[in-house]
């Protein structure tokens, strides 16, 4: 029996120890904000945060994340991940959305990390992050926006 | 988490059909809609995309599929607009596929400009039906009453009535003549135009939005498919002993095997079926399949290219001609030639294919992420060998289709498996899968010879073009490309040269061939400007400068005159010209916005291209830096797009800039064949545009123009790539004649 908690809630899983944490989230606790699109870790829909950390859970074993701290766009808060949704609605940035939960993931990682990141963090934090609708630019704007809200509040 | 919960509630009711709330009010002119049926009062002609429920909720409904390209916020505004409704109260609903609502077939950018007029029309009677009560219980003439933010008004007597008070008389009103509906007048629209976010924005933040791969049915079973690795091949031996012992595989069926011609039937292939997606994907992995042979087990992508290339440098089938291209050529002071090479693309959307279907007896209930919902409908009927009007087609969102989800195999393949388990069935198609048993963008080769005179004008244009053709598909006669396929940038070429003549040549596909996102606008775009630009070199001149030489002055092209087949998209010239007044503006707009004419002293690397399709104009002028290393980067790219009248300009804006980079993708990813079977396999080997690929601006211009409405989905993609082509000849010497372009040049 593996436990973690899952946003808010604490999941008791008996099945296959080598499951990825992916399938635990979609298919047995019913959160589906977290999107497969590639199951080798190259495309970033399935980025969650473990622990505040990313991870692409299409390849990260639920073994491996036993007693540790799972966020889910369904779950994610904090003052990163407020910015990055008010400026996301800003720029409007999804179109087919089905990436954007781990676009938002791995945006919100970013900022924790760097409040205000250059172009090139940009590019080296969002790479594993595929969008065949190609929101990038309004990405992009939406990080810096987001990083410029934080620095105003604060 | 829980500041979302409302929202996710308010979404999942969005997502779901209509509630037992809705009154029909009703609402289309029969003359419009014909095949509407849904009336819930017998004196009325029901409407299909409009509805007011008891407390004034507009309810909207939208009939094409969405995936990315945000029609369903589009198809809000049009209706909102002619009610002149308050934004706050209006729901949409997604449609079922189903005829009712006309064509459903979410392609070929044709949602806004086949549809603004009627759902115009539809918002507008509903909008009419509303003064009427209003007027009558005023006792005052319907015209002088007006929509104002969710109310009827009569300003001269002060009085106002929401909808929610005017519903139930409306209801009981005879449908007026379609005469008497008038929509909105341009200058008063108050939606229409505008740059309204995305309706479902909040349902992405908050990770609610239900795509195909999201569905669950009770008791559903979850289903993952070892599809022939060679088209049209089948198991010779399966061996399943070790995916049956695993804990949760529930079944393994062997699927029927798809024959030429393809269609949209499933590809065959064996299923795992279990209690969940990860077990169900480990059980296909564990199966020991040998399959058989055919001729396309002999298909190796990199030696067809070179016959695709000779067939193109051979003569074909004239499909157009102007003046006489052998005198033109002969007497040329100087000529220029070239072959170009695109490979095979697979459409990759974000979310790979995925159905889940329930069947009961003779009913069939399918939740699928289709582009296409009525053919689904009719697959699956097929396939179950049932009613067609006892399957339910319920479309969810989509992530991503760029053509991929026109053909709905992934929904037969769910409700064939459910019939067979008599449990309802998940299909999820694995990135693998979509990568390697796909409809592919098809691999093409095409020649071009011109002639230029002592001055460098273009006197001839010779042009061949060679690929496996969509026909395929549907008929094993089709042998070499449709006019369907050639009226998508090549038999419409709008250069003003005297000597034209556009040939065909044959090629035989061997994988299954399908449309992507501008189809063959994508190569044949590629193809004739990258050689545009060869030719302005050639002849010493500016690219800018040689391009609007070549599209000439403003005029109406008349194809039927040249003896080509031309359908303008299926709508007609009158409405919607080949206007090379409208290509030349786009250029000129598109290369001011660049700074064209500065870049030699701004050093800076620039290439042009300006290309129309789906009846809209777009040019793009793309910017490179190169290192020393030869890997490039594109710090702008500068885009003017007129495709008439426009509905919402901030979604027009984003797809110039997401058919851009799918342009971009276009140029720099590949899929090649070896003993027929398709190499690449996931994202790792399939290289499609990432942030840092992307350009790091792009400016986008949208002419102001009141025209009909074009096509705004595809559009932006054609020009991409030869404009990218072309800056990165303008930075380093070298002509980009194949295809893909390496993210490092070779030095």
């Amino acid at each position: 029996m593996i436990a973690f908690t899952l946003n808010d809630q604490t999941i008791q899983y008996d099945g296959d120890p080598n499951t990825p944490l992916l399938w635990v989230i979609r298919d047995r606790a019913g959160l589906t904000g977290t999107k497969y699109g590639c199951g080798i870790s190259q495309c970033g829909a399935c980025t969650v945060h473990v622990n505040g950390m990313t991870k692409r859970s299409c390849v990260t074993p639920v073994s491996g994340i036993a007693d540790q701290h799972v966020t889910t766009v369904e779950g994610v808060e904090g003052k990163e991940a407020e910015a990055i949704q008010i400026a996301w609605i800003e720029k409007d940035v999804p179109q087919c959305g089905y990436c954007q939960s781990g676009q938002v993931m791995s945006a919100v990682a970013l900022l924790k990390q760097k409040p205000n990141p250059s172009d090139e963090d940009i590019d080296n934090a969002m790479a594993g992050n595929i969008c065949r609708c190609a929101t990038y630019q309004r990405i992009r704007q939406a990080i810096h926006s987001a990083a410029r809200q934080m620095e105003d509040s604060e | 988490m829980s500041k979302y919960s409302a929202q996710r509630r308010h979404f999942l009711k969005q997502m779901g059909v209509g509630t037992g709330l809705t009154l029909g009010v009703s609402l289309l002119p029969k003359a419009t809609f014909a095949a509407t049926n849904q009336t819930q009062t017998a004196h009325l002609a029901p409407n299909v995309f409009v509805a007011i429920t008891e407390d004034g909720t507009l309810e909207v409904t939208c009939h094409r599929s969405e995936m990315g390209q945000q029609i369903r916020t589009a198809i809000t505004q049009i209706i909102a607009d002619e009610l002149d409704a308050d934004w706050q109260r209006v729901k949409t609903l997604q449609a079922d596929g189903d005829k009712k609502y006309g064509d459903q077939n979410t392609d070929g950018s044709r949602s806004i400009r086949r549809n603004l007029a009627r759902l115009q029309m539809a918002g507008a009677t509903a909008a009419l039906l509303l003064k009427q009560a209003a007027a009558k219980g005023w006792n005052v003439e319907p015209d002088s009453c007006q929509c104002k933010n969710h109310q009827v008004i009569h300003t001269a007597s002060g009085r106002s009535a929401d909808f929610s008070q005017l519903v139930s008389v409306a209801a009981t009103l005879p449908m007026p003549e379609e005469g008497l509906v008038k929509p909105k007048a341009r200058k008063d629209w108050r939606y229409v135009g505008k740059g309204i976010r995305s309706i479902d924005m909040e349902a992405v933040q908050a990770g609610t939005t239900i795509f195909g791969q999201d569905i669950t049915i009770d008791d559903m079973l979850y289903a993952v498919i070892q599809r022939p690795p060679v088209m049209f091949t089948q198991p010779d031996s399966v061996d399943d002993k070790k995916a049956r012992s695993m804990k949760g595989v529930k079944d393994v069926i062997t699927l029927p095997t798809a024959s030429a011609p393809a269609n949209f039937f499933p590809l065959g292939g064996v299923a795992v079926l279990a209690d969940n997606t990860w077990t169900a994907m480990q059980g296909v992995k564990a199966l020991n399949i040998t399959w058989t042979e055919n001729d396309h087990s002999k298909y190796d992508s990199q030696s067809e290219k070179q016959i695709l290339k000779e067939t193109a440098r051979k003569a074909g089938e004239v499909v157009r001609q102007r003046g006489d291209i052998k005198q033109a050529l002969n007497s040329a002071h100087k000529t220029v030639e070239a072959t170009y090479y695109a490979p095979l693309l697979a459409q990759a959307p974000m979310e790979p294919p995925a159905a889940a279907a329930r069947v009961d007896g003779d009913s069939a209930e399918v939740w699928t992420s289709t582009q296409n919902p009525q053919a689904a409908q009719a697959l699956v009927a097929e396939i179950l060998k049932i009613p067609v009007e006892n399957v339910t087609i319920h479309v969810t969102l989509l992530g991503g289709g760029f053509g991929r989800k026109s053909k709905p195999d992934f929904a037969a393949e769910a409700a064939w498996l459910a019939q067979k388990a008599g449990r309802p069935v998940k299909v999820v198609w694995r990135r693998e899968d979509d990568i390697q048993h796909g409809f592919y963008h098809t691999v093409s080769a095409q020649h071009i010879r011109a002639a230029l005179d002592e001055n460098g004008n273009a006197i001839a244009w010779h042009h061949n073009t060679v690929f496996p053709t969509i026909s395929s598909t549907f008929s094993t006669e089709a042998n070499s490309p449709s006019s369907g396929e050639l009226r998508l940038g090549f038999i419409d070429n709008p250069f003003d040269i005297p000597n034209i003549q556009l040939e065909k040549g044959q090629a035989k596909n061997h994988v299954r061939i399908g449309w992507l996102r501008s189809v063959a606008n994508v190569y044949h775009a590629y193809a004739i400007h990258t050689f545009a630009d060869e030719l302005a070199y050639a002849a010493g001149k500016d690219s800018k400068a040689y391009l609007q030489q070549l599209i000439g002055k403003p005029r109406h092209i008349d194809l039927a005159k040249e003896g080509a087949e031309y359908d303008n998209y299926g709508d007609p010239l009158e409405t919607y010209p080949i206007d090379t007044g409208r290509l030349r503006a786009v250029l000129d707009k598109a290369t001011e916005m660049a700074r064209w004419d500065d870049r030699e002293k701004e050093k800076r690397h620039l290439g042009v291209a300006a290309h129309r399709s789906f009846l809209s104009y777009v040019a793009t002028v793309v910017e490179v830096v190169v290192d020393d290393n030869g890997s490039w980067r594109i710090p702008n790219a500068y885009i003017c797009i007129d495709a008439g009248t426009i509905v919402n300009s901030e979604h027009v804006k984003a797809q110039c800039e997401g058919g851009a980079i799918f342009g971009l993708s276009c140029a720099i990813g590949e899929i090649s064949a070896t003993d027929g079977a398709i190499n690449q396999t996931n994202f790792h080997n399939y290289q499609v545009a990432r942030m840092q690929h992307a350009p790091e601006n792009i400016e986008v211009h949208i002419v102001d123009s009141d025209a009909a409405p074009g096509g705004v989905g595809e559009p932006p993609t054609p020009p991409f790539a030869p404009a990218l082509a072309n800056a990165l000849f303008a930075a380093t010497g070298k002509r980009i004649q194949e295809l893909p372009i390496p993210l490092t040049l070779k030095a």
